[in-house]
């Protein structure tokens, strides 16, 4: 019995998905534990992107059980649930594999936002908006001041008031994750952050990263090609490959299963030449 | 070089010639031949060849299609770009911008004023009918500005909610005897519930979908009005529609009418001028709210709906009862200026709310620039203004309005004033504006 089986923050049970005759995930089942940085890994094609669709609610799984557990007690099954209320209810928060910000708003704007249900609320439902009550002003600077604090946490404050879209790739994928941090989540899904990134900022990503489990009431599942940044940060590592899961266990158990490093480097030579043999080759 | 030079201009005169054929072709029957009456045969049809109009539209053609190919389509600069850059940048204009409002807004109040030290009370009502008519489309295009350009839903139909409430200030004024005054929210309240109900199966559409049903919905609107008979009268419209009154006070001649309370000599000029305010206020009202919505909450979301739909659902937006709040209030306001346009004209049928009023209202916006409030009120005085101006040319004013709208497109094809305003700076100054290639246009 693992750690991340103790009191985990999202159980996936038998996940399957199928599209027309292709399994893209298959009978999957894991634990993202509290508080722990989770790495799903795979292959191209695996189903990695499948799996957060499935448990953000953009896609309603063929089989399986999601269930998202906060820290306040309460359960929610998130197949069953609108994607919106995901996020707004079960407090799973998301990023996109090819970036999604708003690009033709600036910075602010998207982490406001992204602070959309609790500021509603304030501006009850736009009426006390409209007439400029004080409740909802006090309301929204908080919000400004929390939008600061992460414009802050990932160096994006200096060009605050900037169109998003105007940003260089790699802060573009850091605004998304302040953007998702905004929206207050008790679980953070990240879709290879580290994609297209250089070293340093790949290093950088890797310390905020740590910041935000260390510092926020947040536990992160993440996919992730670059290897190094797997073994550097993740507490627990799940490997998919043809949508099954070929290993399950801390970054070191992993790295050293057989079945893992031939899903990555393919099949043995010898294992070749003896199938080239039997076929005439 | 000459070679290169040779080879283009044989090419453009072969690409040319084609051209002149396919003309040939199609002209030779639908210009060269005229059935005709002929006197001469007693009544019997007889055709009448014109082959010199046929030679002409060919070579019309021919001409036409050289000059394209050899200065716009197959030139290393296309005269299009130049002339493109003849015009002014509207950069240069961007601290007019920040005038622009108020100006606009003075000018507005004092408006019937100047008119009528100008004309004197009889030829001014001409213009302030024009300026009345102006408003109104104003109005409805910042109605639609909030469904087409924050929202970025595309809305074809929006001249049902106008006709929903043109018609409910008529039938309730009809049935029951309601003043302006109650109906006026009754009409909008009725036009924002047509809103909801379209829009809740509908909004589920994206992109050309929403487009089609919005039109569809637009005409069946129309389509009701103009059979049902008994209720709505057909195509014979509802008249005697009750005017407004000055807060209960008539504009009539003589005891208790308008000009008898205010110590003024009787003049209709006094009505007219009522109802332009009356239509400024109305407006003025919609752009209040609109302005003040778009730093809200729901206004940001219907902005960061037509930038990306999906990452609005991940932060937790429900999307639909977002979009929905932009299509009910868009059509209030739509359903607002109905009843405006019903009390001034004293008179309406289903002629009124065709597709094309739809067309020119969303015109008005994509021209002004999606989203922006002052390129609305630009776009509505070139539009319709331009068209009133336009009058003298007759059949021709199509043409050169047409024209203008292809000239302004080449100019500014993303509308006039196209540049987007943070609703929120960190700095707490006015931000700068954000250029239109990196704002979205929405999918529907
Ligand atoms: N909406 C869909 N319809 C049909 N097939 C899909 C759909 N989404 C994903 N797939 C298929 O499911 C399989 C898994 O795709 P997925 O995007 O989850 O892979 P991934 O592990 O994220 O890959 P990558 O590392 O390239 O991002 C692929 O074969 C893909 O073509
Ligand atoms: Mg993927």
């Amino acid at each position: 019995m693992s750690s991340w089986d103790n009191n985990p923050v999202l159980t996936i049970e038998h996940l399957t998905m199928r599209f027309g005759g292709l399994v893209a995930v298959d009978n999957l089942s894991f634990n993202v534990g509290r508080g722990d940085i989770t790495a799903l890994i795979g292959p191209n094609g695996a189903g990695k992107t499948t799996v957060f669709n499935c448990v953000t609610g953009f896609y309603k799984p063929t089989e399986g059980r999601v269930v998202m557990n906060r820290s306040n007690g309460e359960h929610y099954l998130l197949e069953r649930m609108p994607d919106f209320q995901i996020s707004a209810r079960a407090k799973v928060a998301r990023t996109f594999q090819n970036i999604r910000l708003f690009g033709g708003m600036t910075l602010l704007e998207n982490l406001m936002v992204a602070q959309h249900n609790p500021l509603m609320l304030a501006s009850g439902y736009s009426v006390a908006g409209i007439f400029g009550l004080s409740s909802f002003r006090s309301a929204e600077r908080e919000a400004v001041e929390k939008a600061r604090y992460w414009l802050e946490k990932t160096a994006l404050i200096d060009r605050a008031d900037a169109p998003a879209a105007d940003l260089p790739y790699g802060d573009q994928r850091r605004l998304e994750i302040a953007r998702a941090m905004c929206s207050g989540p008790e679980l953070l899904c990240l879709d290879e952050p580290a994609a297209g990134l250089n070293p340093k900022e790949s290093a950088e990503l890797n310390a905020l990263l740590q910041y935000i489990r260390k510092e926020h009431d947040t536990s992160i599942l993440l996919i992730e090609h670059d290897m190094s940044v797997v073994m550097e940060i993740s507490d627990h590592v799940v490997v998919l490959d043809y949508g099954e899961k070929i290993s399950d266990g801390t970054a070191p158990e992993v790295k050293d299963d057989p079945k893992v490093i031939a899903a990555y480097l393919g099949v043995p030579d010898e294992e070749v030449d003896a199938v080239e043999e039997e076929v005439g080759l | 070089m000459s070679v290169k030079s040779d080879n283009f201009f044989m090419d453009s005169v072969k690409d040319a010639a084609a051209g002149g054929l396919i003309a040939l072709a199609l002209f030779a029957v639908l210009i060269g031949m005229k059935a005709e009456v002929a006197s001469g045969l007693g009544g019997q049809l007889g055709i009448v060849y014109r082959w010199g109009a046929v030679a002409v539209a060919v070579a019309i053609v021919f001409g036409g299609r050289l000059l394209l190919n050899l200065f716009v389509w197959k030139a290393d600069t296309p005269v299009t770009q130049t002339a493109g850059s003849l015009l002014p940048n509207l950069q240069s204009f961007a601290p007019l911008g920040k005038y622009a409002m108020p100006i606009f807004l003075v000018l507005a109040v004092v408006l019937p004023f100047l008119l009528m030290s100008a004309y004197g009370a009889r030829g001014s009502r001409q213009y302030l009918d024009l300026a009345i008519l102006v408003t109104t489309y104003v109005m409805l295009g910042w109605g639609l500005n909030i469904v087409v350009g924050l929202a970025g839903l595309l809305d074809l139909g929006y001249v049902a909610f106008y006709a929903v409430g043109a018609y409910s200030y008529a039938l309730l004024a009809e049935y029951f005897g309601f003043s302006f005054w109650i109906c006026l929210p009754l009409a909008g309240i009725l036009a924002a519930f047509w809103g909801i109900i379209l829009g809740f199966p509908v909004l589920r559409l994206r992109g050309d979908y929403l487009a089609i049903v919005t039109l569809a919905f637009g005409e069946i609107i129309r389509v009701v009005l103009l059979n049902w008979y008994e209720f709505t009268g057909g195509p014979d419209g509802i008249s005697g529609i009750p005017r407004p009154s000055f807060f209960g006070i008539e504009f009539t001649r003589g005891e208790g009418g308008f000009a008898d309370t205010f110590g003024l000599e009787f003049s209709s000029i006094h009505r007219i001028i009522f109802l332009y305010y009356l239509i400024l206020l109305m407006a003025l009202i919609t752009n209040f709210v609109t302005m003040r919505l778009r730093k809200l909450p729901v206004g940001r979301a219907w902005e960061a709906l037509r930038e990306d739909e999906i990452a609005c659902r991940s932060l937790g937006i429900n999307t639909t009862n977002t979009k929905l709040t932009a299509f009910a209030l868009g059509a209030m306001f739509g359903g607002f200026a109905g009843s405006f346009f019903a009390t001034r004209q004293g008179f309406i049928s289903p002629e009124s709310f065709t597709f094309i009023e739809s067309a020119v209202i969303l015109a008005i916006v994509v021209l002004g620039g999606l989203g922006s409030q002052i390129g609305v009120v630009i776009a509505a005085i070139v539009m319709i203004g331009g068209f009133e101006f336009f009058r003298g040319l007759e059949e021709y004013r199509m043409l050169v309005f047409g024209l203008l709208m292809v000239i302004i497109m080449v100019w500014k094809p993303r509308g006039l004033i196209s540049t987007r305003n943070p609703s929120i700076t960190l700095s707490g100054k006015k931000g700068k504006g954000i250029s239109s290639d990196l704002v979205q246009e929405g999918h529907g």
